[in-house]
């Protein structure tokens, strides 16, 4: 695992857990060392992580075991061309703040990722230009995928003002 | 204030003119002619260019990821089916693989080539009807007819395997529904004739053709670097120069046994994701040839003699405990469930009980096989992988379609996510046709081929 040992040595106790399993790289990453460790898995040539192919989060409210952890987890997903890898970070963050630092400066397509995000767990992306919902509309109450949303809750569909 | 009349206006005398030239706003959609997909662009033109455009998504949004966690991980394959549906057996695949990569099963080799086929043949579907829809809409009506037509072939390819168009729900965590129909590598190679013809046809209507040229050419381009920015995969980063291809770069399936190439161009625009997909549908197409003749197949092992039985009948007398004989007995079964004998799903799933619904003959026939089948399909039950996470790429026909799972130990998805090829192009859509002409959006907008099921899920 030279890019877990890479980043482990880079970044010290920012690295708060690593992973491989099954061929996948992971690594839980502190919220305030975010933004380093994302530039520098872009721009330094040994890592080279190009693409964010994916942004996403995943509430642990009911995950057993870790009804009291922090409960968001926002997941990246890298993958770099030049080196044919790909790597896992993540970012937990409590119910009461959840806020995590935006990466549309890095990539532009953080921008939807992290709009769809907010719209769909509520969680803020400290910096983002443009924090609209992406696929809901504005006067949407609530995150569906929090799992405290239910699934059979329904809302008026609001249209444009008249 | 005094009504400004419409001579007033004209001249620029009276309020509300003056000023110099204002943009005009522009609602294109969310239900434009011109346009398939619902999708909203709110542009802001200065004459017939256009200055700025916000793109907005959602109007098939329909709580796909939420959907997922409410049933048992094969409940999700039906919906899967409904994101990309031009070629929903690679997202059922995708979906099925990532989940077995969780459950850290192999699927049997004929399970693997039977997946290529039907990958390549669904991807062929795609670039058919995206290039036929472009065209369409910068008026080359008789290519779309053409392309439909050999699409036409290829579903019915489709309908012989898997009983239906589109909602196929073909995949299952480990394995496929049943093995494929008699004489189907005979009638495939006969539609790919038939598609090779159709696409010699298209070649010679569109590719250099004067009108399609100067509407394609130039058009819609996104720089290399700004394409990798925003995570495009796909044909429109092969477009744009960069061989990425999931197929190449991390074979799955059997991809690394089969030679093929990967077309790319160096433009990015939409003249160069024209020819990129054409030559696609011809590389899938050697993939697909490829296989069928390496797929194994061996003799069907039968392992028992017996004459066949009415599965009715065969219910009854177990129902009354008159079970002696009946196991491993063969039974003709209801036309629905053809292909559910024991030696075709003996070859084309994995024996995993854990994963795999027994043969009918075997839940209809022993008691084993029917708490077997129970322990599937009952809520509590079913297909239990271990707590974790996998995430698992395929390459979808508009580029990199990932299945992000996460599991709690139970018989319910914990957490489904589903990575949209074609929302990276659509996040990027302003910036292709900002300084365009209005009439321009057109074209570029089908060649990123917008797929709403997927994009908005």
């Amino acid at each position: 695992m030279p890019i877990l040992d890479e980043l482990r040595r880079r970044f010290g106790d920012a690295i708060v857990e690593t992973a491989d399993h099954r061929g996948e790289l992971t690594a839980v990453v502190a919220r305030d060392a975010l933004p380093g460790v994302l530039a520098h898995c872009r721009d330094e040539a040994a890592l080279a992580f190009d693409v964010l192919m994916d942004l996403t989060a995943v509430d642990y409210q009911k995950f057993p075991g870790r009804e009291d952890g922090p409960r968001f987890e926002v997941v990246y997903h890298l993958y770099s061309i030049a080196r044919n890898h790909r790597l896992r970070l993540k970012v937990r963050v409590d119910e009461d703040d959840p806020s995590v630092p935006t990466a549309v400066a890095l990539w532009p397509i953080a921008n939807w990722l992290e709009r769809e995000v907010w719209d769909m767990f509520g969680v803020r992306f400290e910096g983002h230009p443009d924090p609209r919902r992406l696929l809901l509309y504005e006067e949407f109450v609530g995150h569906p995928l929090r799992k405290d949303y239910p699934i059979n809750r329904r809302q008026p569909l609001i249209g444009p003002a008249t | 204030m005094a009504q400004t009349t419409r001579r007033e206006f004209m001249l620029g005398e009276g309020s509300g003119t003056g000023g110099g030239p204002q943009n005009l706003h522009l609602g294109v959609g969310p239900a434009h002619p011109a346009m398939h997909g619902i999708i909203r662009i709110a542009a802001e033109l200065d004459g017939e260019t256009i200055v700025r455009a916000d793109v907005e998504i959602g109007y098939l949004h329909r709580a796909f990821e939420k959907d997922c966690e409410q049933g048992g991980w094969n409940n999700a394959i039906p919906y899967t089916d409904r994101l990309n549906y031009v070629s929903p057996l690679i997202n059922n695949f995708g979906y099925a693989s990532a989940v077995e990569k969780l459950l850290d099963i192999d699927v049997t080799e004929r399970c693997k080539y039977i997946r290529v086929i039907m990958s390549e043949i669904s991807r062929i579907c795609d670039h058919l009807t995206c290039v036929g829809a472009s065209a369409m809409e910068l008026g080359a009506f008789t290519v779309f007819l053409y392309m439909i037509k050999a699409r036409e072939f290829l579903w019915e390819l489709v309908e012989d395997v898997t009983g239906a168009r589109l909602t196929i729900s073909y995949g299952r965590v480990g394995g496929v529904k049943a093995d494929l129909p008699d004489g189907f590598a005979d009638k495939t190679l006969h539609a790919f004739k038939q598609t090779r013809e159709v696409l010699d046809e298209v070649h010679r209507l569109l590719t250099g053709n004067r009108i399609f040229m100067d509407r394609m050419v130039g058009v819609g381009a996104l720089s290399r670097e700004e394409t990798i920015a925003y995570a495009i995969t796909g044909p429109l980063l092969r477009a744009a120069g960069v061989p990425y291809d999931v197929r190449r770069a991390q074979p799955y399936y059997v991809y690394d046994r089969l030679e093929f190439e990967i077309p790319t161009q160096k433009a990015g625009d939409n003249y160069a994701r024209y020819l990129v997909r054409m030559a696609e549908m011809e590389q899938s197409m050697r993939i697909a040839e490829q296989a069928l003749a390496a797929i194994p197949s061996g003799p069907i092992n039968v392992d028992f003699e017996g004459r066949p039985i009415d599965p009715a009948s065969y219910v009854d007398r177990g129902k009354q405990g008159k079970t002696e004989g009946l196991l491993l007995l063969p039974i003709t079964l209801s036309p629905n469930l053809q292909g559910q004998e024991r030696p075709e799903l003996r070859r084309v799933n994995v024996d995993d009980k854990r994963v795999v619904l027994p043969p009918k003959e075997n839940a209809y026939g022993s008691i084993e096989g029917l708490m077997n089948h129970f322990m599937l399909i009952m809520e509590g039950y079913g297909i239990r992988p271990p707590a974790g996470e996998a995430y698992f790429p395929v390459e979808g026909a508009n580029g990199e379609l990932g299945f992000y799972v996460v599991s709690d130990g139970s018989d319910r998805p914990y957490r489904v996510r589903c990575r949209p090829p074609c929302l990276p192009p659509l996040a990027a859509l302003h910036r292709m046709i900002v300084g365009e002409m209005v009439a321009d959006l057109v074209p570029t907008f089908g060649s990123v081929n917008m797929i709403g099921g997927e994009l908005d899920r």
